[in-house]
């Protein structure tokens, strides 16, 4: 089975995009599934059994989901060879600007939008920095020159990427996304082992594990403060 | 340069040597902290523990990212290899599996190609096709070629280097600038220094193209649909990096529809054009018939079709004079001067 992971800005595109691509691996006699990693709700499961495609759904509640991620991809890709799925596709919102879902050796995408401000692909980091392929969607509805600046903010962040316009609505772009995607080299039978793209920060303060006061004694473990003066 | 080399620069004598860097640079929020001027062996030495996990900053990646963009970015400045003179594309079979009617189709720049056929008949594939610079690899099994050789692989995947600009109906500008700054923004994307006389350029054509004139302080968002198609041809036929244009049907209303494919032409454009407008179908020096998922055929444009495309355009000039006098209040008379 090949794991591939998938993560991008909340609603740029990567329900849409995947879908048209796993239409086109599916044409090839591929068999595919998913899962949809989220903070607190997702529709994205319903989307998918549409399609006809097995899929399963983690709510990481009060953690950052990627760090949720990381603690249950195995546990689903055991449940993904168990179906011998050909390509397993995992879905990630990217809430967590700091973390990204990406493991060494598993081919990572990130998905992110004409839409979303000029500035964006400089605000959010490892998640499009360490990802293998950019898929840029919505430049259906942007001028030529708004997609050639965005795909060079895009590039400049991250240079060795394999960079894409894919329409999710339409699908342009889509079937040569697929071909991308599932690679008879890069097949995997555990993530035993494997290690992350980027470590993420441990981070853990009071608030993290359900303090809702507010107030100097209530907050430990790892705290920091702003500078107000020299801000 | 090598990596030991790069490693006794400082972030501001590498500014200095490739100017395309401050770029690259202002997306590593780490440096914002350290003085620009420090070689980057020294700035490494300087970052600890919790900056690096702050900002997720990897001194191998990094080195790593900034070799390759300044591998790239070299060689997309000043690489003839990357000006196309020629496109080829050599035919492969439609939906029912047989074979597509030419032999071997070429685009030189400064040449239209009219695309015509019924919406859905395989368009968008041929274009997709031409993008993806296809080898066989795609579902129609067409070939690309770019000037008579197998392309370079960088047409398919970077993102500094796509062979086809796109203007459609639906796209419209969202960022919100003037059209001067919005006209910076792409020419430093572009890497392009001492725009101003571009950017005039490319003001003035789009006001030649739109007929009501917009000053460069005008707000993009705020432009009228045919100012913002006028602006939007403008500036792919003289910022666009991509060699190949591809036009999804041009409005008739609002922009002067020869002079914008004179434009583009004369920036030395490859042009496509999608259309069901017969005058603009004939504007084409070749047509391209779609049927079917595939090139049913490839039609030269004849001296009697052009004949024909003269007495259309007559018609079209008549509608448009019928058009702005009826705007302005005019009582229109059965035999009008052309
Ligand atoms: N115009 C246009 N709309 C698109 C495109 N891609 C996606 N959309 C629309 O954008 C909206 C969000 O798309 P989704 O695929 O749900 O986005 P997502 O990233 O999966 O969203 P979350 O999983 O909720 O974070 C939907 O309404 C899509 O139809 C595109 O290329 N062009
Ligand atoms: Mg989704
Ligand atoms: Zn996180
Ligand atoms: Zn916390």
């Amino acid at each position: 089975m090949n794991l591939v992971t998938i993560s991008g800005p909340p609603s740029s595109g990567k329900t849409a995009v995947i879908l048209k691509a796993a239409e086109n691996l599916k044409n090839r006699g591929l068999k595919v599934g998913a899962v949809k990693f989220d903070c607190l709700h997702t529709d994205d499961d319903l989307a998918y059994e549409k399609a006809g495609i097995p899929v399963k759904k983690g709510l990481s509640g009060s953690l950052c989901p990627d760090h949720y991620f990381v603690s249950n991809i195995e546990a689903v890709t055991a449940w993904g060879l168990e179906e011998n799925f050909d390509v397993l596709v995992s879905e990630s919102a990217g809430l967590c600007n700091r973390c990204s879902p990406y493991i060494k050796e598993i081919k990572a995408v990130c998905v992110i939008d004409n839409l979303s401000g000029i500035n964006t692909p400089r605000k959010i980091g490892p998640m499009l920095r360490m990802a293998d392929i950019v898929v840029i969607t919505k430049g259906d509805i942007v001028s030529q020159a708004e997609r050639e600046v965005f795909a060079a903010g895009v590039y400049a962040v991250n240079p060795g990427a394999v960079i894409m316009h894919v329409n999710g609505l339409t699908g342009q772009g889509a079937y040569e996304l697929s071909t991308l995607l599932f690679d008879e080299n890069l097949k995997i039978d555990t993530l035993k082992g494997k290690k992350l793209r980027f470590s993420m920060p441990s981070a853990l303060c009071s608030y993290c594990l359900g303090e809702t006061r507010i107030g100097e004694s209530y907050q430990m473990g790892n705290v920091r403060k702003i500078d107000i003066k020299n801000n | 340069m090598t990596q030991r080399e790069i490693l006794q620069h400082s972030p501001q004598s590498l500014i200095e040597k490739y100017p395309f860097l401050s770029s690259f640079f202002e997306g590593q929020h780490w440096m914002t902290k350290f003085n620009p001027n420090q070689p980057l062996a020294e700035l490494f030495s300087l970052i600890d523990e919790e900056q690096a996990e702050d900002h997720a900053f990897d001194m191998h990646d990094f080195l790593d990212q900034l070799m390759d963009f300044i591998a790239e970015m070299q060689a997309f400045i000043g690489k003839e290899s990357f000006v196309v003179n020629k496109l080829t594309i050599l035919p492969g079979t439609n939906k029912s599996g047989e074979n597509e009617g030419f032999e071997k189709l070429e685009f030189e720049p400064r040449t239209i190609t009219s695309i015509v056929g019924p919406t859905g008949s395989g368009k968008s594939r041929l274009l997709a096709d031409i993008e993806w610079v296809a080898q066989g690899d795609t579902p129609t099994k067409r070939k690309i070629l770019i000037n008579e050789e197998l392309p370079d692989n960088a047409w398919r995947f970077s993102g500094n280097r796509k062979l086809v600009a796109q203007l459609s109906q639906n796209m419209n500008f969202v960022m919100d600038l003037s059209v001067k700054d919005f006209l910076e923004l792409h020419a430093k994307s572009r890497m392009v220094t001492d725009s101003g006389a571009l950017i005039n350029k490319i003001i003035s054509y789009a006001n030649e193209l739109a007929g009501e004139k917009f000053s460069p302080d005008t707000a993009i968002t705020a432009l009228s649909g045919g100012q913002s198609r006028a602006l939007m041809i403008a500036d792919t036929a003289l910022l666009s990096q991509s060699p190949v244009v591809l036009i999804d049907e041009i409005e008739n209303a609002g922009i002067d529809r020869k002079k914008a494919l004179e434009i583009l032409t004369g920036e030395d454009k490859i042009v496509l054009m999608a259309t069901h407008d017969p005058l603009l179908a004939l504007m084409a020096d070749q047509r391209i018939v779609i049927k079917k998922g595939g090139i049913h055929s490839v039609i030269k444009t004849s001296a009697e079709e052009r004949a024909l495309m003269a007495e259309l355009e007559k018609a079209d000039l008549k509608q448009q004079q019928i058009r702005t006098a009826l705007r302005s209040g005019a009582v229109l008379q059965y035999k009008m001067n052309v």
